[in-house]
């Protein structure tokens, strides 16, 4: 059969996206949306008491590349501990989904921002500053 | 794989195929050549599917000017006509779900100082030949407006429109491109001077269709050269496609009767089917007058591209409207937009997400639409479970 344009891990994360779902006892929550084309992105977050990520769980509105890039990322965190899923980059998820069409690099930046809303929201919930996210993807970014 | 695409393009009928054969293996000549055989050869079967052309609309074969695509008719007769110096006036009327081909053609004569009104539709797809009557100038050219729209299947009083321009003395180009094959097309009843139809959508083949361009009505052609098409289209014909549409055209004028009622039949099925199953799915078009065969819609918590997908994996062809979807090969997010055509009835842009459209062809058959309607709900289901928007409900 002729190839689409999505790489075959894309298509395996769409048919079989991984850890679709939503934590009822989530203890960090973030939603992105897209203003390019209307799509939204929610990630739910467990994290424990080492600041580990324990579970994560996605739920997607939006193409097959925001729905691979979702199921992508949460399988990069699991395990995680909070600066490393800070480090996740889009272009980690890209690479790690064997490329995207360059219209569709903006679905996996989705990913990138809805991970940083989650752990914003853990740290809110935690009562520190949210605003730590911000600082340690500064710093992160600076030292790459 | 079940193909439900038609608006894209139909699958050649076999006998279509069938005659353009030898004219790749043995009539090959130009049929500008006409002193050997098979130069005239060439030359006599492209005036034969002139006659079958212009008998499938009631034109007369001198009425009938093949071109390359759909795209091409358009553009010949909105630049063609406007060329033209017999013809003045510096506005052009369109509507606003036009195909591309007209719009931005006529969108671009902005540069060139001409002024256009784009007519509202209502939220069925439907423009109100009032509203036309008042949009006219005593400056405006040419009004340009489609008989059926691919994408919602809704098909215009096209006649009223044709009756406004009329009296009010304005040319009036019709893109039945998405019409010829699935309605009546009578270029005489319709009040057209100009009307567009491809034979890839009536069961020709790709590569050859036509501008009818009524006696009297002065076009001009677009490219210079060997003064084929009596001038208005320069270069070499596609004797084989051309061949090929004649032939379509044949078989669509003596068998339309068949198939039309057959679709018109499918449609409600499909129609019903996917009415009764949830109450977030929202049609398109005008319920009544639709393209016989096409069913559009859109529907909430989920998004088209996923939708259309899924619905490929599991072997169905057909099409979606959402921004997603829209452009793949582009070289960046910003190519990306919902259609134009949704958004103007009405469908909410940031939800014009969800839209799908299918459109049958007569090779589609019962089992096709159980088929459909069999997958569909597991597969909104699956998509639904997965959207952050569906459990807010
Ligand atoms: S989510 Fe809209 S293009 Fe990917």
């Amino acid at each position: 059969m002729a190839k689409g344009p999505y790489s075959d891990k894309v298509m395996d994360h769409f048919m079989n996206p991984r850890n679709m779902g939503e934590i009822s006892d989530a203890n960090g929550v973030g939603e992105v949306g897209n203003p390019a084309c209307g799509d939204v992105m929610k990630i739910f977050l467990k994290i424990n008491d080492d600041q580990v990520c324990e579970d994560v769980k996605f739920k997607t509105f939006g193409c097959g590349a925001a729905i691979a890039s979702s199921s992508m990322a949460t399988e990069l965190m699991i395990g995680k501990k909070v600066e490393e899923l800070l480090a996740l980059t889009n272009q980690a998820i890209v690479d790690a989904l064997d490329g995207l069409p360059p219209a569709k690099i903006h679905c996996s930046v989705m990913a990138e921002e809805a991970i940083e809303e989650a752990l914003k929201n853990y740290f809110k919930s935690k009562g520190q500053d949210p605003a730590i996210v911000d600082e340690m993807k500064a710093k992160i970014k600076k030292e790459n | 794989m079940i193909y439900l695409d038609n608006v894209a393009g139909t699958k050649p009928d076999a006998r279509v195929v069938e005659k353009m054969l030898s004219f790749y293996t043995e009539h090959y000549g130009n049929p500008s050549a006409h002193f050997y055989p098979i130069g005239r050869e060439a030359f006599e079967a492209m005036e034969a599917a002139r006659g079958e052309v212009a008998s499938f609309i009631n034109a007369k074969a001198e009425e009938i000017v093949f071109t390359s695509c759909g795209t091409e008719s358009n553009n010949l007769a909105v630049k063609g006509f406007l060329k033209n110096p017999k013809n003045s006036g510096k506005h052009v009327i369109i509507s606003e779900i036009e195909h591309f081909s007209v719009d931005s053609t006529v969108t671009k004569l902005i540069n060139d100082g001409y002024q256009i009104t784009k007519l509202k539709v209502d939220d069925s797809g439907l423009v109100n030949p009032d509203d036309l009557k008042n949009a006219i100038r005593k400056d405006t050219a040419l009004v340009s407006i489609q008989h059926t729209n691919p994408e919602i299947g809704t098909i215009q009083y096209t006649d009223r429109l044709g009756a406004v321009c009329r009296e009010a003395g304005v040319a009036f180009h019709v893109d039945a491109i998405a019409a010829a094959g699935f309605s009546e097309l009578d270029v005489k009843s319709l009040n057209c001077d100009m009307l567009s139809i491809a034979s890839q959508n009536f069961y020709g083949p790709r590569g050859a269709a036509a501008l009818y361009i009524r006696e009297g009505v002065k076009v001009s052609g677009l490219m210079d050269g060997g003064h084929q098409e009596r001038g208005y289209r320069s270069g070499s014909e596609n004797v084989p496609a051309i061949v090929g549409m004649g032939e379509a055209a044949r078989i669509a004028k003596a068998e339309m009767g068949i198939w039309v009622p057959e679709l018109v039949r499918l449609q409600k099925q499909l129609w019903d089917g996917l009415g009764g199953m949830f109450d977030f799915l929202h049609f398109t078009g005008n319920k009544d007058r639709r393209r016989p065969g096409h069913v559009s819609f859109w529907i909430e918590y989920i998004e088209g591209e996923s939708l259309l997908m899924w619905l490929s994996l599991k072997g169905f062809a057909c099409a979606s409207g959402s921004a997603c979807s829209s452009n793949i090969l582009a070289e960046d997010e910003e190519d990306l937009a919902a259609s134009y055509v949704l958004t103007a009835v009405g469908v909410p842009s940031d939800i014009c997400a969800g839209s799908l459209g299918m459109s049958m062809s007569k090779y589609n058959t019962q089992d096709d639409i159980d088929n459909v309607l069999k997958v569909m709900p597991e597969t909104v289901q699956r998509l639904c479970e997965m959207s952050p928007m569906y459990n807010r409900k």
